[in-house]
């Protein structure tokens, strides 16, 4: 082979293993959970040997109760997840916005929770909500107060409570990043004419954060739909169906109830939801990227 | 610098009480995830609170039962196989995240050095891989890997195998090493492909060119003059593979056999037992978090570059 045609070719064996890769094990499996969403299929037979159903499996889901919860719990924890998330977190970040020594240590400290598994994250708070060895009842206890149920009555509220310990930070450290990158020309002018600090906040900090604070926003909110192991172990989705979000109640129906095709088409519903969402956010972040940038020349043009 | 300090300490107490309580908020959990895991049930279980306790280190004698050089008194029959779990999870995250690094390096230096699509398409398709769960990625991911990603047992390759390490039926990739390993790597390249790109736009072209008249071909141009230049890039794609393919519990579990477990799916498994020996679990919990924080310890810069790379630079 000569160099001229070993150099034109070089690009794509660069990009060969990738793109293989990707094919084989993102894209066939996609198009491979669709194809099996239309058919009756259980894990003893290959996708080709079940039978066509069209679309039953999506009709019957759409009408099976169970799903339809699992769907308001998911849409119930994502929603509220994200909202307290979203609200701590820029408090934060406002808060902490300064020269502080020792913010790299504290930053450091506040990324780990996100940094352990899943699965380690559930098995600490199911120990904490632990109806007799657990902290939370047994500080309850000292101070002569009730026990609380954390896991059986009020699950649903127990999950979203160590969800928001998870990622609050993740919030918190990506609106500080946000907040630190805005023009300081913008701040010092608003100091200058006498602007108290609330009044920075509101008309100045949050307007200019706010395309970084709806994609993180977007981002957490696509995250919290596939939150599954932390739920699983804490819970394992009940008591009853009270803490069963789609991800989970997806690998029950494959694993327990060996359903597959109903399986697919539950992550179908699941994966429109979520396209949903991505393509809002997309379709978001490119217009608040052009008004972002003609009202930092607005502000800069002012001055 | 005096100004910094003296800004610094003009701070209200109040704020500095603040901070406490969200550092103690934060770290506590895993705090008592460790000092639990040195607790004896006895002691978790009589709710002695505190740090008045003798502390054992019987727990992870337990947990790694299977790998320890002598016999433990405490226990006759070793029922948790947590060390070979633990061999199982360093082979896969470490093999994965190599395997993820090399191929992501190489397509990424591609895209941005030959044009071949803008960012925006490379961003926009890593979104939207982010997008997909892995529970969506489970029931395909079972039906191929057990049915479709086969050998057959009557091809050369396939018999030659069924001979040197025994078993029945074709030669799939559910059960094995490679075949979690495969579907992480996959689920891992997007983000890291995309990751690099913004480090390799950094490295000057000119370095390159002159690298290029030496002599050197596009393969010595590329390990030897971007790749050192990428570290930092490299490290922070290197640490979010590791973490995924090191905690990752779903599709490991509906890809692993009896042999191929991984930790997570130890833990889950022991969880789900009716009389959980906590001091047990907190051990087993605590050897799985060690490694992302002894990361996050040592490379908290790095995390947080990827992490705000993300939303932050768009």
């Amino acid at each position: 082979m000569s160099t001229a045609n070993f150099n034109r070719l070089t690009p794509y064996l660069f990009l060969a293993p990738a793109v293989v890769i990707m094919a084989l094990a993102l894209l066939y499996p996609l198009g491979y959970m669709v194809y099996g969403s239309f058919r009756d299929w259980d894990p003893s037979q290959a996708l080709g040997e079940s039978t066509f159903v069209g679309l039953a499996n999506y009709v019957t889901l759409w009408n099976d109760p169970n799903f339809r919860e699992s769907v308001g719990v998911t849409l119930k924890f994502a929603v509220s997840v994200v909202s307290v998330e979203m609200v701590i977190g820029v408090g934060l970040a406002l808060l902490l916005d300064r020269k502080l020594r020792g913010m790299s240590i504290l930053r450091t400290l506040f990324i780990l929770p996100m940094m352990i598994a899943p699965v380690v994250v559930g098995l600490i708070w199911r120990y904490m909500y632990h109806p007799s060895v657990g902290i939370f009842n047994n500080t309850l206890k000292s101070l002569g107060l009730e026990s609380v149920d954390w896991l059986g009555q009020h699950a649903l509220l127990s999950i979203i409570i160590a969800d928001i310990w998870q990622w609050t930070p993740f919030i918190f450290i990506l609106s500080l990043a946000a907040l630190q990158s805005l023009p300081r020309s913008a701040l010092e002018a608003a100091r200058i004419d006498g602007a108290t600090g609330w009044q920075q906040i509101i008309h100045i900090k949050l307007p200019l954060m706010m395309p970084v604070l709806i994609v993180t926003g977007l981002l957490r909110l696509i995250d919290a739909f596939k939150v599954l192991e932390v739920i699983l172990v804490m819970t394992e989705g009940g008591p009853g169906l009270s803490t069963e979000i789609l991800a989970l109640r997806i690998s029950r129906t494959a694993t327990e109830f060996r359903e597959l095709g109903v399986a697919a088409a539950m992550s179908g519903y699941l994966l429109l939801m979520l396209m949903t969402l991505t393509i809002t956010m997309l379709a978001y972040n490119k217009i608040q990227e052009y008004r972002a940038a003609r009202a930092i020349r607005a502000i800069e043009e002012d001055m | 610098m005096s100004a910094q300090t003296d800004h610094s300490q003009s701070q209200h107490p109040a704020f500095y009480a603040v901070i406490v309580m969200l550092v103690i908020m934060a770290v506590g959990p895993i705090v008592l995830m460790f000092t639990s895991s040195f607790k004896l049930d006895v002691d978790i279980i009589s709710g002695t609170s505190g740090l008045l306790f003798l502390p054992t280190i019987q727990n992870y004698e337990t947990a790694l039962c299977d790998v320890l050089p002598y016999e433990l008194e405490h226990l006759d029959f070793c029922a948790l196989k947590f060390g070979g779990a633990f061999v199982n999870s360093l082979i896969i995250a470490l093999v994965s995240t190599v395997l993820t690094l090399i191929i992501g390096c190489m397509a990424a230096y591609a895209l941005v050095r030959f044009r071949f699509m803008g960012r925006d398409t490379v961003s926009g398709s890593t979104l939207m891989v982010r997008m997909v769960p892995p529970a969506v990625l489970l029931v395909p991911v079972f039906g191929l890997w057990n049915n479709e990603f086969c050998i057959s047992k009557a091809s050369w390759l396939g018999s030659w195998i069924r001979e040197e390490f025994g078993g029945r039926g074709d030669v799939c990739l559910a059960g094995t090493h490679s075949g979690i390993i495969l579907i992480y790597v996959a689920m891992n390249l997007p983000f890291v492909i995309w990751i690099l790109q913004s480090f390799i736009v950094q490295v000057p072209r000119q370095l390159e060119e002159a690298a290029r008249m030496d002599g050197a071909g596009p393969f010595q141009v590329f390990f030897k003059v971007v790749l050192p230049l990428i570290k930092p890039g490299l490290a922070a794609a290197a640490i979010f593979t590791f973490r995924i393919a090191w905690n990752e519990y779903l599709l490991a579990s509906a890809l692993s056999d009896r042999d191929t477990k991984t930790v997570p799916i130890l833990i889950v498994n022991n969880m789900s037992e009716f009389n959980i020996e906590w001091g047990v679990i907190m051990a087993t919990g605590m050897l799985l978090a060690i490694p992302p924080i002894i990361f996050t310890l040592f490379a908290s810069r790095q995390i947080i570059t990827g992490m705000t790379a993300g939303a932050v630079k768009g």
